[in-house]
């Protein structure tokens, strides 16, 4: 019976995190668990290399972006792959780009004699080319020397520019390269990025109508984003079965990048509204802890450029704890920071509505969340809200102090969190008792403290009932209803039979007549235990108490009564291996042996033996066998086609099919009338002459 | 008793006389008759040793020769030159459809054969 006790707290438990999982996986900034994570996801291989130049080049900018110190050990080796990329003359523009990028994000010490040939290279990839990677990956290189400190100039770059932009299409995304048809949202944001890099190395000032033009593409890329419903903003291809899909993660990625390089060179500011950045960090965000390197690296890629952009920095609005203890009189906390977890500007955060479960409006109050400095939160006392347990969505609105700083940042104004605020209950006249089923009897009425176990002991034959009643109150007074109430009985055989207790607005109450109840019960007198399990995500002294026990007298069970289930030892062993089941398939029919069988093969044949022995008495000849060369053919002939056609029978026993051999027997039959006819009429013409002469 | 034996023994040396004159071709198929029926006893006798079993089998064995053995018996008389009825047929035609039916029913055998 012990053994059997942790397995319903178990279930218990798991209800009650089941219950909690939902709301627990929302927006929080980039923390340490991303630092964990991104170490984890680039773990370089045994010999100390990630693997290909661009995963190299990922986990370097990934480890440099969350500041983590362990790649400077593996810089050297980095250093080295990409030398020796940078150095070879076979490199393509895609191999120049990562290795240029690896050397500058690791600080490595290039040669800039080696960077004059790179420069070289690319400058010759941009001229040939018309492929919009190519171009990304020239200029992308180009800039990235640039930025190392090398003077780079890009001599043509309006012709550049108009190159790159003619492969733009009306809907604000991108083509690859002239002779496609398909347009792909992910390269808008490459063109962009690439567009942006031709501006920064350009030695004079692109025509601004060209920069204003491709301003209004972005506008028009921001049409075709897509969102859910909770405020969240992604990119995604308009066919997924394009052949370059990339997923929404790296096409979201590609466009944030390419959208904050071209804001960062573009005078004036591009006109995007504010929700869809926020928006986009959201969707980031929202990722949680990536499962890929490749997610990991777009990831937080794509929030650092959103951390620090010209169109809309975004605040994001975050709870620490999601759970509000009534008890311990926890202060609802609120944290507003970048996507990166700094500090945001001075800003205001009011409390501005909670909602029930059911969306029913707790109160409409406004109230402004105090600020703490230190910690850079923001804090309000629940308690003068006289909100009671239970599960709630808040509603913050946050406002920026400064009027400037409303071009910079975005904070996306009203948001909803869900919250749980959890206490004890109280638990109160809680009764338990046997009454007669004429109601003019006595009740044996006793109370019980639920806060600690019981030990009553009653006894009922099954013309009486069992009453057992209890009232749950919230801290504020009101009733409570959680999510589980159950009693539970389980008899000496293991038995166990549960009741749901029913709840109405003053208490719960549950009566059980044994007279109806019999039939269930299995006519087993003896003792049952009795449990009472009161469960929910929102109290805190959620219990499972045993009651004390019940001696109960049936009937003795009739004839037909069903039989109480087999009990299995243990609970887990459900979940064991199942019996083998043994397949019956029909049983072979009895052969006689085999030496009888042979034996009766042989004695078939006696007949045939004595059908020659007959036809030797009988004086057979072939003196009839036609003696002319022609006819005597013919009749050989005839012969073996007869010959023939019994073979194939037996082929067709042995291994053809009715088709085949139909198909064969065809041929034959039309041979054989031939031959036959010619043969027996030329019997037939020999016998008539030899009558008639 | 003895005068019936004698009797008998009597019925069967006139049958057996009278049967010496048939032509040679009608005793030749007399015989394909009696060894096709003889076969088909042989395997009615195993069937009734062992149990039918493969009972397609035992069906298209015996039928194979019953068939053969009905088909000889047409054959005879056809071919027989007694029968004035089948007098304009030559023997010739009458051994070919005997050929031809005998293809036909091995065909169905065979494909009973399993």
């Amino acid at each position: 019976m012990a053994g059997r006790r942790p397995a319903p707290a178990a279930l218990l438990l798991l209800l009650l995190a089941a219950s909690f999982a939902p709301i627990s996986s929302a927006v929080r900034p980039v923390s340490d668990a991303h630092r964990s994570a991104a170490a984890e996801l680039f773990a370089p291989s045994a010999d100390g290399s990630f693997g290909d130049l661009e995963s190299t080049y990922e986990a370097v900018r990934t480890f440099q972006i969350l500041g983590l110190e362990n790649y400077k050990s593996l810089s050297g080796k980095a250093c080295k792959f990409a030398a020796e990329n940078l150095a070879s003359p076979g490199s393509t523009a895609k191999d120049l780009f990562h290795a240029v990028r690896i050397s500058g994000a690791l600080g490595c010490g290039v040669d800039a004699g080696v960077y004059d040939g790179v420069v070289a290279t690319l400058k010759a990839v941009i001229k040939d080319t018309n492929s919009l990677l190519e171009f990304y990956y020239s200029v992308g290189g180009l800039l990235s020397i640039k930025e190392q400190g090398h003077n780079v100039v890009l001599s043509d770059a309006e012709s550049t520019f108009h190159a790159i932009k003619a492969l733009s299409q009306s809907d604000g995304r991108w083509r690859y390269d002239t002779n496609s048809a398909e347009s792909s949202t992910f390269a808008a944001g490459i063109a962009l990025e690439a567009l942006a890099g031709i501006v920064s190395l350009a030695d004079a000032e692109i025509d601004s109508s060209m920069m204003a033009v491709v301003k209004n593409d972005i506008m028009k890329l921001f049409d075709t984003i897509k969102s859910y419903d909770d405020g969240t903003f992604y990119f995604d291809e308009k066919h997924v079965d394009a052949t370059e899909y990339k997923g929404p993660i790296m096409t979201s990625a590609s466009v944030v990048r390419g959208v904050t390089s071209f804001a960062a060179v573009v005078s004036g500011k591009l006109n995007i509204p504010g929700e869809k950045i926020l928006g986009l960090a959201k969707f980031f965000l929202g990722i949680g802890l990536p499962g890929s390197a490749k997610d990991c690296f777009n990831q937080i890629e794509s929030l650092s450029f959103l951390e620090n952009n010209r169109v809309f920095v975004p605040l994001i609005l975050s709870l620490p704890s999601k759970v509000f203890s009534l008890t311990s009189k926890d202060q609802l906390k609120v944290e507003v920071t970048t996507v990166f977890g700094s500090a945001s500007p001075s800003l205001k955060v009011n409390l501005v509505q909670v909602l029930g479960s059911d969306s029913k409006v707790i109160t409409n109050e406004n109230k402004e969340l105090q600020y703490d400095l230190d910690n850079n939160v923001h804090y309000l006392d629940i308690a003068p809200l006289k909100i009671d347990v239970g599960k709630y969505s808040i509603v913050f609105e946050i406002s920026l102090q400064e009027p400037e700083h409303e071009t910079v940042y975005v904070t996306g104004g009203r948001n909803t969190e869900s919250v749980i605020v959890t206490g004890l209950i109280k638990v109160n006249k809680a009764e338990i008792g046997i009454s007669d089923n004429d109601a003019g009897t006595v009740e044996s009425v006793q109370k019980l403290d639920l806060l600690k176990d019981t030990k009553v002991s009653l006894s009922a034959n099954h013309l009486q009932k069992l009453r057992l009643s209890f009232q749950l109150t919230t801290p504020l007074g009101h009733t409570f209803k959680p999510h589980q109430v159950f009693l539970k009985l389980k008899h000496e055989s293991k038995v166990e039979h549960l009741f749901v207790v029913p709840g109405s607005a003053r208490q719960f109450k549950i009566v059980l007549d044994f007279l109806g109840l019999v039939e269930k019960f299995y006519y087993l007198s003896g003792r049952y235990d009795l449990e009472l399990a009161v469960g929910d995500a929102a109290m805190e002294n959620s219990f499972l108490r045993s009651l004390g026990h019940l001696d109960l007298d049936l009937p003795e069970a009739p004839e037909k009564a069903p039989r109480p289930p087999a009990q299995a030892v243990d609970p887990f062993s459900k979940f064991g291996p199942k019996a083998e089941i043994a397949h019956i398939f029909r049983a072979p029919e009895k052969r006689p042996p085999k030496e009888l069988s042979l034996a009766f093969t042989g004695l078939t044949l006696l007949p045939f033996i004595g059908f020659l022995i007959g036809l030797m008495r009988l004086g057979v000849n072939l003196k009839n066998f036609p003696s002319l060369p022609g006819p005597a053919a013919f009749a050989s002939l005839f012969h073996a086609g007869v010959g023939a056609v019994l073979l194939l029978y037996v082929l067709f026993w042995l291994k053809l099919d009715l088709f085949t051999t139909l198909k064969y027997l065809g041929f034959l039959v039309i041979f054989l009338v031939f031959v036959g006819h010619r043969t027996l009429s030329y019997l037939s013409s020999v016998s008539t002459k030899q009558k008639t002469a | 008793m003895p005068r019936a034996t004698s009797d008998a023994k009597l019925l069967i040396q006139s049958l057996g006389k009278a049967y010496a004159a048939t032509p040679t071709n009608l005793k030749i198929i007399d015989l394909y008759v009696v060894f096709a029926v003889a076969t088909a006893l042989i395997q009615v006798a195993y069937m009734g040793l062992v149990g039918s079993f493969p009972f397609n089998s035992f069906l298209s064995g015996v039928l194979s020769c019953i068939g053969t053995a009905v088909l000889a018996v047409c054959l005879r008389i056809q071919v027989n030159k007694d029968n004035k009825e089948f007098k304009d047929l030559p023997p010739e035609r009458a051994f070919a459809d005997f050929v031809l039916c005998n293809l036909v029913l091995h065909l169905v055998i065979m494909n009973f054969l399993g």
